[in-house]
């Protein structure tokens, strides 16, 4: 059971070697979190995450998940659920692309789409259906502030994201008032090794800033958390922008 | 019996977590409840004071028992009252205080039910005179996971676990209890105040047998030298001859008028209770109790339960909701309960109106708050920045002196703390095991301590 301050006692990450997902579960773990489970495919570097996170005092189990082949979410995630409650599941799993790549061979890019939204979407059903059958519990979803408006430099992965966000926050009506709680989290530029090899978008922000502010947001049970917090007045602004403004901007 | 979903929280406003919501108006009908909980169990509810997770349980059921009650039977001779566990203290009040007799235990409220009285096993501002409510408790009738109602006396095993047992032995149906004989429904106050900290617990040792009722109002914004000063408010029931001839009180010594002010509005902002706001709140409280006044005539419920008249005042902490922390350490560990004043004062938690007082013996329920040593109690906003870390600390002095934290109160503790601060734990657990096999009654107090 999460405590007052919607620390989670019990957390499920899916997508376990996500970064933010790490340092998330690090800062859970330091404060309540005792029992963590790892859902990613199979691959020593979710293995490690997982050694590193038992050497914190939790214990850490990991689960083979697989984004893209949805058939087998219901099977593999109803047995987490069948072991114990979940207070908190982070839906960390998504992929960057290439965009240029990306726009030259379309199977490659349905993989971002397929990863980053339909894979969610099935994880996303399934995770909600389970934590409306045990009343209590919050589903954190990563969505990204490319999904707020569409750029030319990464609209394919935008575009995703605007699937996974828009997805996100109708869950997130649909299940008010069953003591479910969605969040989405909206982080900027991420500087993770996902992100190493891009050119530093302003305003970018950590990991553990983003554990910081899914932390709070959990105790005010926000259903929208923006990363780094000024973040949302500037994306309000350039949502209103025309396009013929908007194309130009160096960004 | 159908039941609607609901959103459930305690009072601290904290953790809200979705239940159906069970409303049983016969014994037959909570017998039918308990037998017909799926596999997320239920527990019974009271009228929702308890301040973190006690009475709430995410997707089971929960049972408002508030609609079963009745007072069957009043000994006015012998001074027993046998009733339904949902009828309120306040109900007992109006119904007993002009046969003059009162509840023999009563917490900072009148809105709490017999049966959440005996399941968290509560005390008041008498603890030292009167133990816990289980004290006065003759026998109950306990609707256990089988669907049985079993008759409970005193000085069995179910009788101490089941007080303070926090509903988890089963749902208490009905209850008879010892009352307390008064002439008037006023009460003779004696109030002083202690400048510091050491000053007031000097104060508590030394005078508080005197009185029936004790208790002191500290101020933890104080700093410095001030550090821990406070309003001492200390007495007993009136004596008819205390009232003045020819006055109102004198003519109806027993009738029992609560004042009610204006609810709280539903929407309040957070940080209205800042450091300033409570500070000054802090400051004038003080400086408006007078240095020494003896004899001074209260009505009961200003003396016992100030806050009762503003409905709903926990809504002023806002959306954030608030954190209790009580805890006791005993006799002995003067030093312990010295440096958590001074770490909340360091602080600076903005706290209004904390609660010192000293605690008598301690009562047989294997999961019972109270132990033989000094008490504080505090409402925190749940949204003061790196709360939960700080109550973990001050969670590892209290074990560390052998003191435990209140359970009907808690919404935090860390589960590994629970078996240190309950030694009782182990017997609670095999007592269980065997009653209740498939886990019919449990909470998310239970789920999250592992009770």
């Amino acid at each position: 059971m999460k405590d007052a301050f919607g620390i989670p006692q019990s957390l499920l990450v899916l997508g376990g070697t996500s970064e933010i997902a790490l340092a998330t579960t690090r800062r859970l773990i330091a404060r309540r979190t005792r029992t963590v489970w790892l859902a990613g495919r199979p691959s020593p570097a979710l293995e490690q995450t997982a050694e590193s996170l038992r050497a914190l005092g939790a214990d850490v189990r990991t689960v083979a998940f697989d984004a893209l082949d949805p058939e087998s979410h219901e099977g593999v995630l109803g047995k987490v659920f069948a072991e114990s409650d979940i207070d908190m599941v982070l839906l960390a799993f998504g992929i960057l692309g290439d965009q240029a790549r990306d726009e030259r061979e379309p199977v490659s890019a349905v993989r971002v789409a397929q990863t980053n939204y339909t894979g969610a979407v099935s994880a996303g059903l399934v995770c909600a259906s389970a934590l409306q059958s045990q009343g209590h519990g919050s589903l954190v979803v990563l969505s990204s502030v490319a999904g707020e408006r569409a750029r030319r430099s990464n609209f394919i992965y935008g575009s995703s994201k605007a699937g996974l966000d828009t997805f996100a926050q109708g869950l997130g009506d649909a299940l008010h008032g069953t003591g479910v709680h969605v969040m989405v989290v909206r982080p900027g530029f991420v500087r993770t090794s996902m992100t190493a090899h891009l050119e530093e978008a302003p305003m970018s922000t950590t990991p553990e800033a983003v554990a910081t502010a899914i932390e709070l947001g959990l105790r005010r049970r926000s259903e929208t958390v923006w990363v780094p917090g000024p973040l949302r007045m500037v994306m309000t602004a350039l949502r209103h922008l025309p396009r013929s403004v908007f194309r130009r901007l160096p960004i | 019996m159908p039941g609607d979903t609901v959103s459930v929280t305690g009072w601290g406003r904290t953790a809200p977590t979705a239940a159906r919501l069970i409303r049983p108006r016969t014994y037959q009908e909570a017998v039918d409840a308990v037998r017909g909980c799926g596999e997320r169990g239920g527990i019974a509810r009271g009228l929702g004071r308890a301040y973190g997770d006690a009475a709430q349980n995410a997707g089971g059921s929960v049972l408002d028992m508030t609609a079963l009650d009745r007072i069957h039977a009043i000994d006015a001779d012998g001074g027993t009252v046998l009733c339904d566990a949902g009828v309120s203290l306040h109900r007992l009040m109006e119904v007993l205080l002009p046969l003059g007799w009162f509840v023999p235990v009563t917490p900072g409220t009148r809105q709490v039910t017999v049966g959440g009285a005996i399941g968290a096993d509560i005390h008041g501002k008498n603890h030292h005179v009167s133990g816990s409510f289980s004290r006065h408790v003759l026998s109950f009738e306990l609707l256990t996971a089988d669907g049985e109602i079993r008759a409970v006396g005193r000085g069995t095993s179910l009788f101490d676990a089941t007080t303070g047992g926090m509903g988890l032995t089963g749902v208490i149906l009905t209850a008879t209890v010892r009352l307390l004989p008064v002439e008037t429904s006023y009460m003779s106050v004696d109030t002083e105040r202690a400048t510091d900290l050491d000053d007031l617990m000097a104060r508590l040792t030394a005078t508080d047998h005197r009185y029936r009722y004790s208790v002191a109002w500290i101020d933890l914004l104080a700093r410095g030298a001030a550090t821990g000063r406070a309003v001492l408010t200390r007495g007993d029931h009136a004596p008819l001859d205390a009232l003045r001839e020819g006055t109102r009180a004198r003519r109806q010594p027993l009738a029992f008028r609560p004042r009610r002010l204006p609810a709280a509005p539903a929407f309040v902002p957070e940080g209205l209770l800042g450091r300033t706001t409570v500070g000054l709140f802090n400051e004038l409280w003080y400086r408006k109790a007078p240095r020494v006044r003896t004899g001074e005539l209260q009505r009961l419920s200003a003396f016992f339960h100030p806050l009762d008249g503003v409905p709903h005042w926990n809504r002023v902490y806002g959306r954030d909701g608030f954190v209790q922390y009580q805890f006791v350490v005993g006799y002995g560990q003067e030093g312990a309960l010295r440096r958590i004043v001074h770490r909340i004062s360091e602080r600076r938690c903005p706290s209004f109106l904390a609660v010192l007082k000293r605690f008598g013996d301690a009562d047989p329920g294997w999961l019972s708050f109270p132990l033989p040593g000094w008490t504080l109690a505090l409402d925190i906003p749940a949204g003061l920045p790196g709360l939960g870390t700080f109550l973990d600390e001050l969670d590892a002095e209290v074990a560390e002196a052998g003191g435990r934290v209140y359970l009907a109160k808690d919404s935090r503790l860390r589960p590994e703390l629970l078996a240190p601060m309950y030694p009782r734990l182990t017997e609670f657990r095999a007592l269980r095991a065997e009653l209740d096999p498939r886990g019919v009654f449990t909470s998310d107090l239970a789920r999250r301590l592992g009770l």
